[in-house]
């Protein structure tokens, strides 16, 4: 297994590459329709692939994730913004978790 | 120079770039409330660091020179899994891919005759919420103003990795599993107001929600490592998105300057 300094190299080299290319090579906007779809949807899928199922496999029992997980997209639906709708997860787990 | 702070920026106009305490301190204000949510969710994200066995130090590294909350996520539960280097490339470059779109609107936003510099800097912190704030400011971008949100943003994400990584081992266990949420809650707060404006980004997101799931349990895709299949599911999600309901082109707006 490679070092974990090396890890971090190469997470930073590639995180560093995807941020500045644009800013300096790419000036001009992207104008391939596909890619420009492509690049629109990636987000949303990476991040609910990487929410659902794990945020039930996180907490010591499922119903205080799947709560977590319900109350968190409650939250965002009504306008809750990033550091709300974290704390609301996390209490609720707690909270559930007192009892369970 | 002396004349152009009376008459609106033009091209080559220093003011729209130069350091100004205002605008940098207008920064630092609008940076605070990111740098508290930052500090909490990457306490959540060291929990995660620590079981790929990092040190503190080697959090507060990765999450300094990387600024990228599920970049990271997903780069740690490979590590963590004994992924290979290139497998991490992938998964970081997925998992950031949007941040490329986020540089190419900031690209366009800049004054022109802005030091080159200024586009190296800025590229260090493109987040959700820096890119944000500094793409909703009227006019052409002052780099002093996003300098001014990083530097409070940029210490938070990195001190709060290395002290998750350090607390999850002190912390009980009750906690730990309801910091462990903070993350995921943050992800839902990215993908979920968007997901109320446009119908085709809900469909998406509920269908990655029901395909992640199914190949959590299906036999044979069940095998394939988390980090793998975010990868496929991403690209093959996305991409079919991406042809049945491509976006409107944006307006040409390159030629107007």
């Amino acid at each position: 297994m490679p070092s974990n300094y090396l890890y971090i190299a190469v997470m930073a080299l590639v995180s560093y590459t995807i941020r500045i290319l644009p800013l300096t090579l790419i000036r001009k906007p992207i104008r391939n329709r596909f890619i420009q779809s492509f690049l629109y949807y990636v987000p949303y899928a990476t991040l609910a692939v990487m929410t659902f199922p794990a945020i039930i496999h996180a907490t010591q029992t499922p119903i205080s994730g799947a709560a977590a997980l319900a109350a968190g997209i409650a939250a965002a639906w009504m306008g809750a913004g990033l550091f709300p709708v974290s704390v609301i997860c996390c209490a609720l787990v707690f909270l559930i978790e007192l009892f369970v | 120079m002396k004349n152009s702070q009376h008459r609106t920026p033009l091209r080559g106009d220093a003011s729209a770039w130069a350091f100004s305490r205002r605008v940098f301190t207008e920064g630092m204000r609008d940076g605070v409330p990111i740098a508290l949510g930052y500090f909490a969710v990457s306490f959540s994200l060291g929990i995660a660091a620590r079981h790929a066995g990092f040190t503190p130090l080697q959090g507060f590294l990765a999450s300094l020179f990387n600024n990228a909350s599920a970049g990271e996520y997903a780069a740690f539960s490979l590590i963590a899994s004994g992924a290979t280097l290139a497998e991490v490339a992938i998964i970081t470059l997925i998992a950031n891919a949007r941040y490329l779109l986020m540089s190419c609107a900031l690209a366009q936003r800049f004054a022109p005759g802005t030091p080159f510099f200024h586009r190296l800097l800025i590229g260090y912190d493109v987040t959700d919420e820096l890119f944000g704030i500094t793409i909703s400011r009227p006019g052409a971008l002052n780099p002093y103003y996003t300098y001014g949100a990083i530097l409070l943003a940029a210490p938070a994400w990195a001190m709060g990795t290395a002290l998750g990584i350090m607390a999850g081992n002190l912390l009980p266990l009750r906690v730990v599993s309801a910091l462990s949420v903070a993350l995921y809650g943050m992800f839902l707060a990215i993908i979920i107001p968007p997901a109320r404006q446009n119908r085709v980004v809900a469909v998406l997101v509920l269908l990655s929600f029901a395909v992640s799931y199914a190949c959590g349990v299906l036999p044979g895709i069940r095998a394939l490592s988390e980090g793998t299949r975010t990868i496929l599911l991403t690209v093959l999600l996305s991409a079919g998105a991406a042809v049945l309901f491509p976006i409107p082109v944006e307006e040409e707006e390159a030629h107007a300057q």
